[in-house]
């Protein structure tokens, strides 16, 4: 597979602060690749220094086996989680200017039927919705047809609606074709995107595959869920892993037959009780810990 | 460089700038009010230069010489104890008595000062001849008419650009922009460009509009005076980009901004000639552009200059532009 992205040992440090700390990456052609990681984990410096924004301490970058140049800014697009547009002006007149700075552009109908811009084209674009304005960056984005897309944390703020809808354009992009890079905190986000994810922590990728095979790595449990209510208090001295949470009770089980045999033993009610299978969410907090990052 | 990206990014700041009335309203009304302000304060018989109380009836002065003198605006007051801090405070620069002939004058007072000297020697004769200036009549409001026009441009050019492309950073479209094919000299150069021709369009709006009922003298040429009006709009703009080039925050750019733009309206001789102040303030003076743009629209509005008379306001100019337009794309980043 022909790799379009790549980076070798890549280092950024700010005044002393090691921000990214030695990474490897290589994004295959045509592949969606979600970068997560905690707030500080050096996910966003990382995505900058992948898109040129920001220039390495040390380590090397290659677009198509050569450093970025005037080709990979022709070739790729860019929605950063918050871009300002310029006030006073429309959807349609920023999609011209970006437009007017690239070789190659996708036809304008074609942008304004994938994203579906058409009722607020001609619209200030101080006076869009948030799904509205994201649907817009992401048409920016997509103005050059690029080889490889950045979407940095595209979602946030969304309603569901708004994220389902959008998840949708993504998939559409993939299946032209295009290599995304996809940054989010939304793991159900990243579960259903990404081909491939790599999860950073103080500024190492820690743990790197596609979201199955690391759940299959990490796991080999499912979670058994029961409100707190239905649990007795105190816990009776089961063999089980018992984590409680605010509202609910977790046991972790390689057995399922043999966990439910013992809480009936003990009369615990069962009728609320939930299986669900390890997720991305439980791999990140397990992979970087359960304290609150600034 | 590449003109269709100039291009986008140049029209795209005309419409935000056109499209913004609140912007565009105050660029044009405020040169406009503040000329005819002044046009309206200083037209009439004569600009009172001192405020002198006269305390009762002024009649009881008899044919006092002094009370006819010129230029002073002679105020009544009823009572003596009401006037008198009046005087104290600078409100008065004189009091009068006629009745009693006696005056009080606050002896911290300049004004004050010149008042009891003229009053003195009111009537008195002298030894020597008086000789009458001849020439053009220049108002007031023709003297700082192009200071005024020239001042507007300088906030306009210097905040216009200067702090658009802080806002445009803080806000993150800078970083937006870097991730593209854009250059910075695409995009500097489209800003400045955006930038001069709405200002030479409103200055000559703001200059049309107010001569049409002032009545500027013109004794020089429009095309010299376009010239001048264009080459310090390029300096003012370049020495904008300068503050702009690295800045992020809107506070410290509007700071430095002020910084710059204050000293420059006081020392540059908008607002009076800068004739007897310190001669290492006048030098100081000649560094900013903006003493320049004014000296040389005086000197062509006023005095019908031409371009070589001018000549070492727009080489001063030239110069400026190329130095600080240098400087700010050397320090210039988009983050």
């Amino acid at each position: 597979m022909t790799v379009l992205l790549e980076t070798r040992n890549l280092i950024k440090h700010f005044r002393g602060v090691e921000a990214v700390n030695g990474i490897d990456l290589a994004l295959p052609a045509g592949r969606c690749f979600g970068l997560l990681g905690p707030n500080g984990a050096g996910k966003t410096t990382t995505v900058e220094l992948l898109e040129g924004i920001q220039e390495p301490t040390r380590g090397l970058i290659r677009y198509r086996g050569e450093p970025l140049g005037p080709r990979f800014r022709q070739d790729i697009g860019i929605m950063f989680q918050a871009t300002a547009l310029q006030d006073h002006v429309t959807g349609r007149e920023n999609l011209w200017m970006f437009a007017s700075f690239y070789r190659r552009t996708l036809p304008l109908a074609e942008l304004i039927e994938a994203c579906a811009l058409g009722e607020f084209l001609d619209r200030d674009t101080r006076k869009l919705s948030g799904g509205q304005r994201q649907r817009l960056l992401l048409a920016i984005a997509l103005v050059n047809d690029p080889e490889l897309l950045f979407l940095d944390e595209p979602t946030t703020g969304l309603d569901p609606q708004a994220r389902r809808n959008f998840w949708e354009l993504i998939h559409r992009i993939k299946a032209r074709g295009k290599t995304i890079l996809l940054t989010t905190h939304y793991m159900e986000e990243a579960y259903h995107l990404c081909d491939e994810i790599a999860i950073m922590d103080h500024g190492r990728i820690i743990a790197q595959g596609a979201p199955r095979e690391l759940l299959a790595a990490h796991f080999d449990d499912v979670v058994l869920q029961l409100p707190l209510a239905d649990f007795p208090d105190p816990a009776p001295p089961l063999s089980l892993t018992v984590m409680r949470d605010r509202d609910a009770v977790e046991i972790l089980t390689r057995d399922v037959n043999a966990a439910i045999r013992e809480l009936l033993a003990w009369n615990i009610s069962l009728a609320r009780l939930q299986i669900r299978p390890r997720t991305l969410e439980d791999l990140f907090l397990e992979l970087t810990g359960q304290e609150l990052r600034a | 460089m590449n003109f269709n990206r100039f291009w986008a990014v140049f029209v795209c700041r005309n419409r935000e700038f056109l499209r913004d009335r609140s912007t565009l309203t105050w660029n044009l009304l405020f040169p406009i009010s503040l000329i005819a302000g002044f046009a309206v304060a200083f037209s009439g018989p004569g600009l009172a230069l001192y405020k002198v109380g006269v305390l009762g009836d002024a009649a009881s002065g008899g044919e006092s010489a002094f009370l006819k003198t010129r230029h002073v605006q002679f105020i009544p007051v009823a009572a003596l104890p009401a006037a008198l801090p009046k005087v104290e405070r600078h409100q008065l620069d004189m009091l009068v008595d006629p009745a009693g002939r006696r005056y009080w004058i606050n002896d911290e007072s300049p004004k004050g000062y010149m008042l009891e000297q003229v009053l003195r020697g009111a009537g008195a004769r002298t030894d020597f001849d008086k000789q009458t200036v001849s020439g053009r009549v220049i108002r007031y409001v023709d003297w700082i008419a192009p200071g005024i026009l020239a001042m507007n441009m300088m906030f306009s050019c210097l905040f216009g650009v200067g702090y658009v492309i802080v806002r445009y950073r803080k806000s993150g479209m800078l970083k937006r922009l870097k991730a593209t094919p854009l250059t910075p000299l695409e995009f500097l150069s489209a800003q400045v460009v955006s930038r001069l021709w709405l200002i030479l369009a409103t200055t000559a709006l703001v200059f049309a509009g107010t001569d049409g009922f002032i009545g500027f003298p013109m004794h020089g040429s429009y095309l010299d005076l376009f010239i001048v009006f264009l080459v310090g709009a390029i300096s003012l703009i370049s020495l904008g980009l300068i503050v702009a080039a690295r800045t992020t925050s809107e506070e410290v750019a509007a700071g430095l901004l002020n910084a710059l733009s204050w000293p420059m309206t006081f020392l540059s001789g908008v607002w009076f000639s800068l004739e007897g102040v310190h001669p290492v303030l006048q030098q100081c003076a000649q560094l900013a552009p903006l003493t320049h743009i004014i000296d040389a629209a005086r000197a062509i509005m006023i005095d019908g200059a031409g371009l070589a008379a001018i000549s070492g306001h727009l080489l001063a100019l030239t110069v400026m532009s190329v130095g600080f337009m240098a400087v700010g794309a050397w320090l210039f980043r988009w983050e």
